[in-house]
């Protein structure tokens, strides 16, 4: 049948399964938006911000597993969708951005909105595409599904231009084609699993590729074979349960000590989808000294790219995993589990429970409801979540890792939400919240039941604490001198505002925040006060190895 | 680490605007050390081949060649063995010639086989094709005339016997 191109898309995505796109229009979109409005199959998410729509389209593929959509119009449009597409694109986040320009008449003139969107992504794609012909307009949708979703998960931008929309043209449906990951070669397997059998002391690190396969199930399975404990990156957060015995909580800069430990101890990596950041590898030429390197990733660019492996794998972690598990002997390591267990009891003995956050984040851990997901902004309350906020199952974790986004908490419980259809707990800070709190109003129109615990301190927290250990506490630009009476601008905006002062008992406020944002359907913002110089411990300093953790300030 | 030397890199790409774009962002952004870069269009006008020499240790040299492959456009990547490899550049070069010196420039034409393709009262242009060590060496022996302005294509490479890059299924496999 003959459709226009705007048609065209909307048929395309649909034949992908998208049933929920974010986007804000504009003039290069609006018959982008007829088709949509038209077609009526598709859920479309109005937000504040195109910023705000890139990161729900993150949140929302980060918790379904699914490719993320959102729609921009030309020119401002596009440019705001930026730091969305860079955030997923350095976590490997599936993502289809769909911009419109200007139409080809007007191409090269600079035209009123008119912007080299694909110019300007070229870096923080996967692959884009400007689409100038209506007869080229199905098929390269489909090829940006497949880009986005296969192999190395990521974002895919298309542009659009205005020309293309409107120009009529025959459209046949067809079945997006699967994406099968290769077969694994089995002669590097034999040679991993002899390794592997050969070690006494194995640490697992897991990484966001374990989530992204969907492979947390079988990684357990393979830990407990091998009786290997396992540290997970901020990536891999959800991947196992942090009630599992062999579970050792995060590792990194700020990971636990049992993490730091065991990594210390261990004789063998076995690294899983993780690419050993500087936030992870923090002296990457001494991070693996004297011990055996096993890196398997689908990204062939990320052996061998930070830290120098013994053995490497360029496989889906999953097909992997199911071929290793049988492959591998039952561990008799009962030796090493039991210096692993003497870690954990000193993890437990030191684990700094001492700041306000804490008792905070532990509360809204024990109290929110089942299946919720949590949702982080950037910065020092981003990492007080990742190490007491309990996340047993994947999928239920969102925070901007690679990138560092400041401002991607609400926009991204937005997503997570309608995504899960559960109920999203953002953790966000006063820095944060005043790049993206306009996205509280999207989350109110949409009755999107969310709570925003803001952990208000005054100041940029993690920056401070920066100043503190590096720069003799000269706090250049980071006290806040706010006067937002964050309660009223919760309410101001429609949603639910709450104040938890310092003296008050977390778990009552936080437990009528649950139970109003359930009922009311809206976000319930809680502004909790925290002392502006409680600091995220312990820390490894950048450059320095996992010996030389940081457990108290005053051992700085 | 490896030491540093000069790699030459083979790769068929496709043959449309934006491509080089992406492929020398890519250089820029990882700092990649390009000295020299050639693509023109294959026998299958769809494709482009790019002949790319790195200077870089074995490290960059990988790295290069696996960020490379990621990229939707570039569909096969290759070093090459420079043992077995035929390696060609050409070179313009304006010359200044007085009268007086012409003969000698031409006498030096013929020893590196190179042909003069324009002549003016006082200048002179020479074209010569070779390795880019002879490219060099030519250079060396013409510049105390005085080089007005030169243009060198960059390196094109081929395999020597059947291998073709288009045949090939693996990178890690080091010929072309």
């Amino acid at each position: 049948m003959k459709l226009k191109g705007a048609e065209i898309l909307i048929n395309c995505l649909a034949e992908q399964g998208v049933d929920t796109v974010f986007g804000y229009p504009g003039g290069a979109v609006l018959d982008i938006y007829d088709a949509l409005y038209r077609d009526g199959r598709i859920d479309h998410v109005l937000t504040a911000h195109e910023q705000g729509a890139a990161h729900a389209a993150d949140g929302y593929a980060r918790v379904t597993g699914k490719t993320g959509v959102c729609f921009a119009t030309s020119g401002p449009g596009a440019t705001n969708l930026v730091t969305g597409i860079a955030t997923a694109y350095m976590d490997s986040v599936p993502l289809v951005a769909v911009t419109g320009n200007v139409g080809i008449n007007f191409l090269g003139r600079d035209s009123f909105q008119e912007i080299d969107i694909c110019g300007i992504t070229i870096p923080i794609t996967k692959h884009n595409f400007i689409v100038k012909n209506v007869e080229e307009l199905a098929d390269t949708v489909r090829k940006a599904f497949y880009i986005a979703g296969s192999g190395r998960k990521g974002p895919v931008l298309i542009d659009i231009l205005k020309n293309v929309q409107v120009a009529e043209c025959e459209y046949e449906p067809k079945t997006p084609v699967p994406y099968t990951p290769a077969p694994v070669p089995a002669e590097k397997l034999k040679d991993i699993a002899a390794a592997i059998d050969a070690c006494k002391k194995p640490l697992i690190i897991a990484g966001g590729g374990v989530i992204a396969s969907d492979s947390a199930g079988l990684l357990s399975e393979f830990a407990k074979k091998l009786d290997s404990p396992v540290v997970y990156t901020l990536m891999g957060k959800g991947c196992i349960a942090e009630s599992d015995p062999l579970c050792l909580g995060m590792i990194g800069m700020h990971g636990t000590i049992a993490a730091a430990k065991a990594l210390l101890a261990a004789d063998t990596l076995i690294v899983f989808g993780s690419r050993f950041s500087d936030r992870v590898a923090l002296d990457r030429d001494r991070f693996a000294e004297g011990k055996t390197v096993i890196q398997i990733d689908i990204d062939n660019a990320e052996l061998d790219k930070n830290v120098k492996t013994d053995l490497r794998l360029m496989a889906d972690i999953k097909e992997t995993l199911k071929s290793l598990i049988p492959l591998v002997a039952e561990g008799q390591r009962k030796d090493w589990l039991v210096k692993v267990e003497g870690f954990k009891k000193e993890n437990a003995a030191k684990k700094d429970d001492s700041t306000r956050a804490y008792s905070i984040i532990k509360a809204a851990s024990e109290l929110a409801p089942e299946g919720s997901v949590l949702v982080t902004d950037v910065g020092q309350h981003q990492m007080w979540a990742a190490q007491h906020y309990e996340t047993n199952e994947p999928r239920k974790f969102c925070s901007s890792g690679g990138l560092g986004t400041m401002g991607y908490g609400v926009g991204a419980a937005i997503g997570a939400y309608f995504g899960s259809k559960k109920l999203p707990v953002l953790v966000t800070g006063d820095g944060c919240i005043g790049m993206n709190m306009n996205e509280i109003m999207t989350a109110v129109s949409r009755n999107v039941p969310m709570v925003i615990l803001l952990m208000d301190n005054r100041v940029l927290g993690m920056v401070r604490q920066w100043q503190k250990i590096f720069y003799e506490k000269r706090f250049s630009a980071t006290v806040l001198n706010r006067k937002v009476d964050y309660v009223k601008l919760a309410e101001s905006m429609g949603g639910v505002g709450m104040c938890l002062a310092e003296e008050d008992d977390p778990r009552e406020v936080i437990k009528k925040a649950f139970s109003e944002a359930q009922a009311k359907k809206l976000p319930v913002l809680v502004d909790c006060k925290i002392p502006p110089d409680d600091n995220v411990l312990p820390m490894i300093k950048p450059g320095h190895t996992y010996d030389r953790q940081l457990e108290k300030m005053e051992d700085n | 680490m490896s030491e540093e030397r000069k790699y030459t890199i083979g790769a068929l790409v496709s043959n449309k605007s934006g491509v080089l774009t992406r492929i020398s962002g890519l250089f820029a952004r990882r700092g990649y050390n390009i000295e020299s870069l050639c693509v023109c269009e294959t026998e299958d006008p769809e494709i482009s081949r790019m002949t790319i020499i790195l200077k870089g240790d074995e490290y960059v040299l990988y790295q290069m060649i696996k960020q490379m492959d990621k990229l939707d456009d570039v569909k096969k990547i290759g070093c090459a063995n420079e043992l077995d490899c035929v390696y060609r550049e050409l070179l313009l070069v304006k010359v200044k010639a007085q009268p007086k010196d012409r003969s000698q420039i031409i006498e030096i034409n013929e020893i590196y086989k190179a042909k003069t393709v324009d002549l003016s009262p006082d200048t002179m242009i020479l074209e010569l094709t070779g390795d880019p060590e002879k490219l060099d060496a030519f250079l060396k022996v013409i510049s105390p005339y005085g080089i007005l302005e030169m243009q060198r294509t960059g390196v094109t490479v081929l395999a020597r016997g059947g291998h073709t890059l288009k045949d090939r299924d693996c990178y890690s496999d080091h010929i072309f």
